[in-house]
């Protein structure tokens, strides 16, 4: 029976398996924090920013989106170590996931703040908030809950974009279960087993964020 | 004579090429109540803005309390004041909006705790306390600890004035306090408005109902095209109006 | 950073990724009108009053929503040729594809037939159509009219997604640009002329697709 051996080779592989389910865990984790850090200045900038700086900005995401994840990927994994960075595969996959990461939540988050109507803004001034204060008092809260159900999307996104880095040769899991494949030609189990994996994650993800969304939200 | 409340001395506005306000003076004492009638465009809501300086304006003084708001004379030229500054002078007038502006993430004792937390740096207690004051005396003590969305409109704009009043303002500036609200509860946010009157607040407002005006006032300023077009005690302006233009005004307003 | 910069490798093999992006091209139209056909199924599924069907629809736009693009493409070229499903590449990427745009479409279709009103429907029936050609001659056509801005949107990204088709050796243009990056190690100039490509391509679908929306509008 070809599961029952699936399985035993899946376990058999299990430490190895687990260490490409860390790797990607971690791969995501780090490029979505720090793809929304750059990306809450991103947003900040395309928002309040001066013209010039804005037109910079504006350039910098377009270029980002409009390139797929996986030539990001490749071009900095290529062209980092031809500028004398000396970055590994890994953490030039984390680079490019993060310049993804950062121009999506840079344009979710100049949405929600424009989507802010214009009294919010008027009724702090009117009570003496500077623009520190009205920001994180007023619009900040504000815009944190109209990101959190695309922030959440975009995350799953980075998870599903982290197998691209097993072509640069990151043993994230998907690496992991192809070498696995290598050795044992279960290929239609073991992909099947990668893809189930994945879903649990974002399922996981999604369901987590439901449940903040619901913890956040604002009575009415 | 002590120095007034508002004095505000030859304001121009643009708009672009649009000019809205062209020339006004008003003056007002502590405790004057004076209310801003005049038809839709003629540059009611945009007076009072200027006076929270929600709008600069390019030409005149406008001084709150003996201060000019926004500017200050340099070398014979005007220079905008720095942000800290226009903050603290925006904390000097306190004001209500058409469509109340409540911070939705925040229940209603919040809203009114934020000014006095962030601006005049009061302890939390203590700010609780007075926004528990101020809300009582709006009669919304008992919805303290709603959110906005879960409150009417007319308890959405009490506790707004609540937000303003608590502040403390030398000068309270009302912008059509009840013309988003459904008419059952206009008599509610008036009779608030009223009562602040008769503590001898100060008071700009701006209102399209007559009969309130009337009662509440001390004086009633008719703009008309961006200038101040009559100005006197209600009883003379809505009863005796010099102007064909007030006269047609006061008649299509149904006084 | 000392980086001579010569352009003249990546011009002379300009017609390859030409070439390559021509191909990506029509590979995301192929595969986007399969998955509309799919979706439109789907979605008709997911609104369907069996719960079977419900079921069936809900499973399939969550599981392919869920999983990698990548893993799908593996699982489609690698492993269902073990249940003696062989494609060759070109094909077992566009049947990949449809059935990952199908899942994003179902989406898309499910909330552009939620929003029609209902008296649509009613009004059909009550000059005499029947259910299916109510659905054939009113409902679907005005959904679709409402629904190309995100149809648009998801013809884009599908069209980005078509860079992994470099993952199986279709020869589009990533997998072009990485030969080119490998064979002449012209590696900025030729990402950068790659992903400049991609991110032209989309402004210009993007324009084209803001025009036939405007053409398709319906009046007033
Ligand atoms: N932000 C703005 N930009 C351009 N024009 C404006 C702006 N705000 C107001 N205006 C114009 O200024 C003029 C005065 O507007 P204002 O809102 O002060 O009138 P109002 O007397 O309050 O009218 P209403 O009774 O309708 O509230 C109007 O012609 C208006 O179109
Ligand atoms: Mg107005």
């Amino acid at each position: 029976m070809e599961i029952a051996q699936a399985l035993e080779v899946i376990w058999a592989a299990r430490w190895a398996l687990l260490a490409g389910l860390g790797n990607t865990i971690l791969i995501s984790v780090l490029s979505i924090l720090m793809g929304t850090a750059l990306g809450l200045v991103v947003g900040l900038i395309l928002t309040y920013g001066n013209p010039v700086l804005r037109f910079v900005v504006r350039l910098y995401s377009d270029f980002l989106r409009g390139t797929p994840v996986f030539v990001l990927i490749l071009a900095c994994f290529y062209i980092l170590s031809v500028v004398d960075i000396q970055l590994s595969a890994y953490e030039a996959g984390i680079f490019a996931l993060t310049l993804f990461c950062s121009s999506h939540v840079g344009e979710i988050v100049l949405g929600a703040l424009k989507a802010i109507p214009k009294g919010q803004t008027e009724a702090a001034k009117s009570v003496g908030l500077t623009f520190f204060g009205t920001f994180f008092s007023v619009l900040l809260p504000q815009a944190l809950r109209m990101i959190l159900p695309t922030w959440v999307t975009t995350a799953t996104e980075i998870v599903k974009a982290s197998t691209l880095l097993s072509v640069i040769g990151v043993v994230e899991l998907l690496l992991g279960v192809q070498q696995v494949i290598a050795r044992t030609f279960l290929s239609l189990e073991l992909y099947f087993f990668a893809g189930f994996v994945f879903f649990l994650l974002n399922f996981a993800i999604e369901k987590a964020g439901r449940f903040v969304e619901r913890k956040v939200a604002i009575p009415s | 004579m002590s120095v007034p409340v508002l004095e505000i001395t030859n304001l121009h506005k643009r708009f672009g090429d649009v000019e809205v306000l062209k020339g006004i003076d008003l003056t007002m004492q502590r405790g004057d109540v004076v209310s801003l009638i005049g038809s839709s465009g003629s540059g009611k809501t945009t007076l009072l803005r200027c006076v929270n300086l929600l709008e600069d304006y390019e030409e005149g003084i406008v001084a709150v309390a003996g201060e000019q708001i926004g500017y200050r004379q340099q070398n014979g030229r005007r220079v905008r004041l720095r942000e800290r500054e226009i903050a603290r002078q925006r904390a000097m007038t306190g004001m209500t909006f058409q469509h109340f502006n409540l911070f939705p993430h925040m229940s209603a004792i919040r809203n009114v705790m934020l000014g006095l937390v962030r601006t005049r740096k009061m302890p939390k207690d203590e700010a609780y306390a007075t926004a528990e004051t101020w809300l009582d005396r709006v009669g919304m003590k008992d919805r303290k600890d709603h959110f906005p969305g879960q409150l009417s409109g007319g308890q959405q704009q009490r506790v707004a004035i609540a937000r303003a009043i608590a502040m403390n303002p030398e000068l309270m500036l009302f912008d059509e306090v009840t013309s988003a609200l459904d008419p059952e509860l206009v008599s509610e946010v008036l009779a608030v408005v009223k009562g602040l009157a008769a503590d001898g607040m100060t008071m700009l407002l701006v209102t399209h109902e007559m009969q309130f005006a009337h009662d509440v006032s001390d004086r009633v300023v008719f703009m008309q095209d961006g200038r101040i077009g009559e100005e006197g005690p209600p009883d003379t302006l809505f009863h005796n109006p010099k102007s064909e233009r007030l006269a047609a005004f006061l008649k299509s307003s149904k006084f | 950073m000392d980086y001579d910069f010569n352009f003249a490798a990546v011009w002379r093999n300009f017609d390859l990724l030409l070439s390559g992006l021509g191909l990506g091209l029509v590979l995301a139209l192929v595969s986007i009108a399969i998955g509309c056909v799919i979706g439109l199924f789907t979605a008709f599924g997911m609104l369907s009053k069996h719960r079977l069907l419900r079921w069936a629809a809900h499973g399939y736009v969550s599981a392919i929503r869920n999983t990698p693009i990548l893993v799908l493409i593996l699982f489609t070229f690698f492993a269902l040729p073990q249940l003696g499903l062989r494609l060759g590449k070109i094909e077992s990427f566009i049947v990949t594809l449809a059935v990952y745009s199908g899942a994003y479409l179902t989406e898309v279709f499910r909330s552009g037939l939620v929003a029609l009103p209902p008296g649509l429907r009613e009004a059909g029936l009550t000059i005499g159509l029947t259910e299916l050609g109510t659905k054939v001659r009113i409902t679907i056509p005005i959904m679709f009219r409402n629904v190309l801005p995100a149809l648009g949107n998801n013809f884009i990204s599908l069209f980005k997604d078509t860079s992994l088709a470099a993952a199986i050796a279709v020869p589009e243009l990533t997998f072009h640009a990485r030969k080119i990056n490998v064979e002449t190690f012209r590696v900025i100039e030729t990402w950068l002329v790659a992903s400049l490509m991609y991110v032209f391509a989309c402004a210009i679908i993007a324009a084209l697709l803001r025009r036939v929306e405007r053409h398709l509008a319906i009046p007033g």
